[in-house]
């Protein structure tokens, strides 16, 4: 049996080919099809078990980030998606695609809205950052367990309006939290953009959809770790066991391993 | 048609800094004094959106488009006006509105389209937008007059180039002229010059007034031309031939004869750089100096492209746009060499005058250099990161001699699969141009760059300036690389200086072309023949396409989002034929707009060196001499330019910019897997030594190239299949000493290339970079730039910069005494001249492949080439990488009198490197200068000791002090703002527009 995933691209997404890569690596069978295709031929979801809408400045991020895409995929494919999402089947947004994810709705889903802020240091920031796993539902991360990778974005300070005033966020659908040097709020750069409660990533309610801002498909060999040369031996490079984390890629290998 | 305005703000109590650029102005002008102040203020940054639709279209229509899709989020709040009408400001607050002015490119209003689209509204609608500046003044804000309004809104907020901006006072209602009114209409008809009877005067009149910038000579043999053929020339004639002929599209002078004292050169280029390439013979060498960037080989598979350009002057006019532009321009020299490569890398090496210059320092009608360097940063990074195109390699060099003359180096590499680097075009081929619309921006930009900056520059020269839309040229490549890969076009060019006249009339070449310029889609209505051949709108790519797959490409070019048109063709009859609609407007045989160009005679003389005179660096102690080098902008951190480049992005990177630990110690240059995997790497570094140039600037070609080498190795490239670039950005030409220094210059570059073994596979020149101001010309100090590529087969060798373990033992590897001359020691302390350690050919080849064996057997645990700063900052660098540990550094068994020459002294083919001391009797055996200079410790202090006299720094210390100078220009909240007294406030910066 294969694990079959399509990567969503429009004008302006530009993270499809690595995610392509990670995908592969992790043993899924990927496509990469663009949203004008997908507009015309809906039932191509029928055929995939992972939608992944990946990183890129979709439309520029002309208006807001991933604004519109989202509006795109709202006017042309929103039942379509509806139908997916609640199939159980898994959708995967990373960075652009999170914030895609968020304005469609799907993320965090019922219980209040969610959005994506310009980064409280007011730029775009490529910096690596350590996260640890919540007890989200779904095959995406070990919970509890702690990765290493990069982000690279300047609206990603997620902020929660909850329907009823007071509401916390609900701490079953955090997937992965931004952590600094010991307890207590990570505090920048370790929380990279100002995020409430050090938010990284979350799910919905179910597990099946999940969007996060680091990127995880660009840490998927050990030469992707940004100081891997402290971790050479006899000048050649580490491989994955010499490393004190596991790959991104180590995601990617969940999602399709609980698949199948 | 109907109007409305939707504005869209931030919702009121969410966590934010206000308004950015607002906050800017009022520090640097002085306005809000503290950190606290500065909270207090109440500024807004509102969106706004002006819809033209059809009549009738409803305004529920309107407002659920404005809540779904302009405000779309619970951050954010919107209000939908009838017409151009803005929600209430409350009574306090004063605004700014700025908007593009009219024919500007708006690259937001074609997504609002695209979204209208989707809306249900496609026909007859239009879409421009604007930004609106809240400011609260009075009690807790500042007291704004509409002087203040003006001065915050021209110096901080537009760029008077591009963008029209209205001020509001507090109480005062917002009016604003009619966004949607259309630009002036032009006359599409022929235009004829008549240049026949004209002399020498009148023709220089006809250059000088039509912004040809074509010498006498030219003219001359323009107006013989015609003469012979009994017309007289159109504007579209004339245009091109300026084009074609601008030292920008062909490299006059540097390809021209020269009288060298009693030598004569026949063809610099070619006698020098081209042939050290012929000498070394490289099979690897799969394309060089002649399509838009050279080529080399990977694998049996794959091949590298690489180019490097510069984009001097529009940047200095309008950073953002000029250096944005300026990257793009080189992505599509990748995009456009051979059918067509896939960008993976982009690097940027920008020269300024120094960070801290005053007002009075500045030439009138320049921006301040921390305007220029944030707003150049913002320009590369937004268009490389919305590309998705990693930024991983630069360098950043402050001089005086850059003040009125900044230079922005801007390169690209590409992957190219080896069966699409060949190009042709056959008669019968479609000319097909695709991409963005053509519009009235960048008119003469070819034929600006080759003139002097004056205060009038900017007046003057507006339109050379252009707009980028990465998002555009994205579309563009996705589109190029599928078109590419079911080889649906046999040649293929970019749109750069010159527009399509340089396009087709290069392309066309050979055999011919007419071209219809009725069917080029515009921006908007208005646009001349002469102004559609020549604009240098940005994102246009064109194609010699088959008639046979016409339609194949158009589907592509439909579903990628692209739209393209057919020109013309190309004919087989060596004529270059321009119509519009049925008119002809212009004609020309290729052969005379190629080839009939006399060439111009320069005179050049040897460059005398200048006088010497000593740095004074008296009292100073070595530890105070090592804060001033870490304080000096040209070896200060770089991080908060490099964190804002995505330099990891398509997952190739494999040595970053930054290392160690805290990933935020220096890396002598970047290396990334072409294929993502272990079967390659490409190594990039490059090479700067400004200094050299006034001394030898023999020297400064062959020492450049060193360093661009020795950046190289030390990041695991080798020189098995190592090539390198050149780029020489130089004063005025026509003075013979200035061109005596190229001549110099071009000569020691081609030397090391030769010594080395590392052939030159692409170069351009940037000449006549003077800045006139109160009547006297400056020329920038003589710059050239060397770019290296290696290509190693295996994973990355690297071992970076950063020591690693603590009982280590520091070589130094390479001459072991340096000197003053061209120093960053003279920088710091003055002092000019002197005799710099001359160029080795013999030691500097073994000293490279020793290193490079070295770093490839294992022994070496770090790396570091000496540079800026020499041996003192080298260590200090592997220090701060160490993620806790120390260095001493002992340097007593070097030779030399003088500690700070020792230490701080500079020179070529010298290394540094980590390695056990189990390895160090073997290296110090190699056969070459290798001496012992040190250990790396536990404590975490960098030392220097001398004998009884020991000089102790925390790592920690020289980190901080180290990271500040290039902080300051970016500074995080509630830091305060350094230089807030210095900048000048004549000039103005765009708006990042993010």
């Amino acid at each position: 049996m294969t694990f079959r995933a399509m990567i969503l691209r429009a004008a302006g997404t530009n993270c499809d080919r690595e995610t392509e890569n990670a995908l592969r690596l992790a043993g899924a069978e990927a496509t990469r099809v663009h949203v004008n295709r997908l507009s015309v031929e809906p039932s191509l979801l029928d055929e995939i078990d992972l939608l992944v809408i990946p990183g890129g400045f979709t439309f520029g991020d002309d208006v807001a980030s991933g604004a519109v895409l989202s509006y795109t995929l709202d006017r042309r494919l929103r039942e379509s998606l509806d139908r997916f999402v609640a199939s159980g089947r898994l959708v995967l947004g990373i960075c652009n695609g999170f914030q895609v994810l968020v304005r469609l709705g799907y993320l965090p889903g019922d219980g209040g809205r969610g959005a994506l802020c310009w980064n409280l240091s007011g730029r775009f920031e490529d910096r690596w950052v350590r996260l640890r796993a919540g007890q989200a539902q779904g095959p995406w991360f070990e919970p509890g367990r702690e990765y290493f990778v990069p982000v690279a974005h300047a609206e990603g300070c997620f902020e929660w309006f909850p329907d009823q005033e007071g509401q916390p966020f609900p701490e079953s659908q955090i997937a992965v939290t931004y952590i600094g040097e010991g307890d207590g709020e990570a505090g920048y750069p370790a929380n990279p953009n100002g995020s409430h409660l050090d938010i990284a990533g979350v799910t919905n309610a179910a597990g099946n959809v999940m969007g996060l801002m680091p990127h995880p498909e660009r840490f998927v060999r050990p030469t992707h770790h940004p100081y891997w040369t402290r971790f050479r031996k006899n000048g050649v490079p580490p491989t994955e066991a010499d490393l004190p984390e596991p790959l991104g890629l180590d995601m990617f290998r969940r999602i399709v391993r609980t698949a199948l | 048609m109907a109007v409305y305005t939707v504005t869209v703000a931030e919702s009121e109590g969410l966590r934010g800094t206000g308004d950015a650029d607002v906050l800017t102005a009022l520090d640097e002008l002085r306005l809000t004094s503290t950190a606290t102040a500065r909270r207090d203020l109440a500024t807004h940054r509102d969106d706004v959106y002006f819809l033209r639709v059809p009549e009738g279209t409803p305004r529920e229509t309107i407002e659920r488009f404005a809540e779904d899709f302009l405000v779309g989020a619970p951050s954010r709040t919107g209000a939908v006006r009838e017409g151009i009408a803005f929600p209430d400001r409350t009574r306090d607050e004063a605004a700014i509105i700025v908007q593009r002015r009219t024919g500007v490119m708006d690259p937001v209003s074609s997504s609002v389209l695209h979204a209208l689209a989707d809306a249900g509204i496609s026909t007859n609608c239009d879409v421009r937008t604007a930004r609106r500046h809240r400011i609260k003044t009075g009690l807790k804000g500042p007291t704004l007059s509409r002087d203040v309004l003006h001065v915050i809104a021209t110096s901080h907020l537009s760029n008077a180039v591009v963008d029209e901006c209205h001020s509001f006072l507090a109480g005062e209602e917002e009016s604003l002229p009619d966004p949607f009114r259309a630009a002036e209409p032009a006359s599409a008809e022929r235009t004829e010059v008549p240049l026949r009877e004209f002399d020498d005067d009148d023709l220089m009149r006809v250059s000088e007034g039509g912004g040809l910038s074509l010498m006498i000579e030219e003219m001359r043999a323009i107006q013989a031309h015609f003469v012979e053929l009994g017309r007289d020339p159109t504007d579209v004639e004339l245009e091109s031939l300026a084009q074609t002929w601008s030292e920008h599209c062909c490299h006059k002078t540097l390809t021209g004869p020269i009288n060298y004292g009693k030598e004569r050169i026949e063809n610099l280029l070619k006698e020098t750089i081209f042939a050290a390439t012929v000498d070394i013979d490289a099979p690897w060498c799969w394309s060089v100096f002649e399509d838009n960037a050279g080529v080399i080989g990977i694998d049996e598979e794959w091949g590298l492209t690489i180019k490097v350009e510069t984009h001097n002057h529009p940047s200095a006019l309008e950073p953002y746009g000029g250096a944005g532009t300026g990257i793009g321009g080189v992505i599509r020299d990748t995009m456009g060499t051979g059918r067509g490569a896939f960008p993976v890398l982009n690097m940027d090496v920008f020269c300024f005058g120094p960070l801290e210059a005053t007002t009075d320092n500045l030439p009138p009608g320049t921006l301040h250099p921390r305007r220029l360097l944030s707003g150049v940063v913002a320009g590369v990074r937004d268009y490389g990161n919305r590309m998705g195109i990693p930024t991983a390699n630069g360098a950043i060099y402050f001089h005086p001699g850059y003040i009125g003359n900044p230079l922005v180096f801007v390169g690209s590499v590409g992957l190219i699969p080896r069966d699409k680097v060949a190009k042709e075009v056959a008669p019968g081929d479609l000319i097909v141009a695709m991409g963005g619309r053509t519009g009235r921006d960048g008119i003469h930009g070819a034929t600006f760059s080759s003139r002097e900056l004056t205060e009038e520059s900017e007046s003057v020269s507006s339109g050379a300036v252009q707009i980028g839309n990465p998002i555009e040229e994205k579309k563009v490549l996705d589109a190029l690389m599928r078109a590419r890969d079911e080889d649906l076009y046999r040649g293929l060019t970019d749109c750069g200086a010159g527009g399509f006249s340089s396009a087709v009339g290069e392309m066309g070449e050979k055999v011919g072309a007419r071209v219809d310029l009725s069917r080029a889609p515009l921006k908007y209505a208005g646009l001349t023949p002469c102004e559609i051949w020549i604009s240098e709108a940005q994102e246009r790519m064109v194609l010699a396409v088959p008639p046979e797959n016409r339609e194949r490409l158009f589907e592509i070019l439909a579903e990628e989002e692209v739209e393209g048109c057919v020109l013309g063709e190309f004919t087989g009859d060596g004529q270059l034929r321009l119509f519009y609609g049925d008119t002809p407007v212009g004609e020309l045989s290729m052969k005379f707009l190629h080839d009939g160009r006399p060439k111009t005679e320069r005179t050049a003389t040897a460059p005398r060196p200048v006088p010497h005179a000593e740095p004074d660096y008296q009292g100073a102690t070595i530890e105070d001499v090592l804060l001033a080098h870490l304080d000096h902008g040209n070896i200060a951190s770089k991080e908060p330019v490099i964190r804002q480049y995505d330099h990891e992005v398509q997952g190739r990177m494999v040595l970053r910019p930054l290392t160690g630990p805290g990933c935020d110690a220096p890396n002598d240059g970047c290396a990334f897997s072409p294929h993502r995997d272990d079967a390659s790497t490409v190594v990039v570094g490059c090479g700067l030594q400004p200094l050299l140039g006034e001394i030898d600037p023999y020297q400064m070609g062959a020492q450049s190239v060193d360093e661009a080498i020795r950046n190289v190795v030390a990041s695991g490239g080798t020189l098995d299949r190592l090539a390198v670039l050149d780029n020489f950005a130089w004063g005025n030409v026509h003075d013979p000493e200035i061109l005596g220094a190229i001549v110099e210059c071009a000569r020691g570059a081609a030397d090391a290339a030769r010594a080395f073994g590392t052939p030159f596979v692409s170069g351009k020149d940037s000449l006549h970079n003077t800045y006139r101001a109160g009547g006297v010309s400056r020329s920038i100090p003589h710059t050239l730039l060397v770019t290296a590529c290696s290509v190693v087969d295996g994973p990355s060798r690297a071992p970076s910069s950063d020591v690693k373990h603590a009982g280590s033992v520091l070589l130094l590897v390479g001459p072991a005494e340096p000197s003053l001359a061209g120093s960053t020691v003279q920088l710091i302390y003055g002092g000019v001249g002197g005799v710099p350690v001359p160029f080795d050919p013999k030691l500097g080849l073994a000293t490279h492949r020793t290193v490079s064996e070295w770093i490839g057997d294992g022994r070496v645990h770090a790396c570091h080439d000496l540079s800026d700063g020499g041996l003192a900052v080298a260590a200090a660098e592997m220090a701060m990488g160490g993620g806790g540990l120390g260095v001493t550094l002992d340097p007593t068994g070097l030779p030399g009198m003088d500690p700070i020459n020792v230490l701080f002294g500079e020179g070529p083919h010298r290394y540094l490197i980590e390695v056990s001391p189990s390895s160090e009797a073997d290296c110090l055996a190699a056969g070459i200068p290798v001496h012992r200079v040190g250990e790396v410790t536990e404590d975490g202090s960098f030392c220097i000791a001398r004998g009884a006299e020991t000089t102790s720094v925390p790592v920690s210390e020289l980190c901080d002090r180290w990271r500040a100078p290039l902080q300051s220009v970016w500074p995080l909240d509630d830091e305060p703002v350094a230089g807030a007294d210095d900048s000048h406030t004549d000039d103005s910066e765009t708006e990042t527009d993010e």
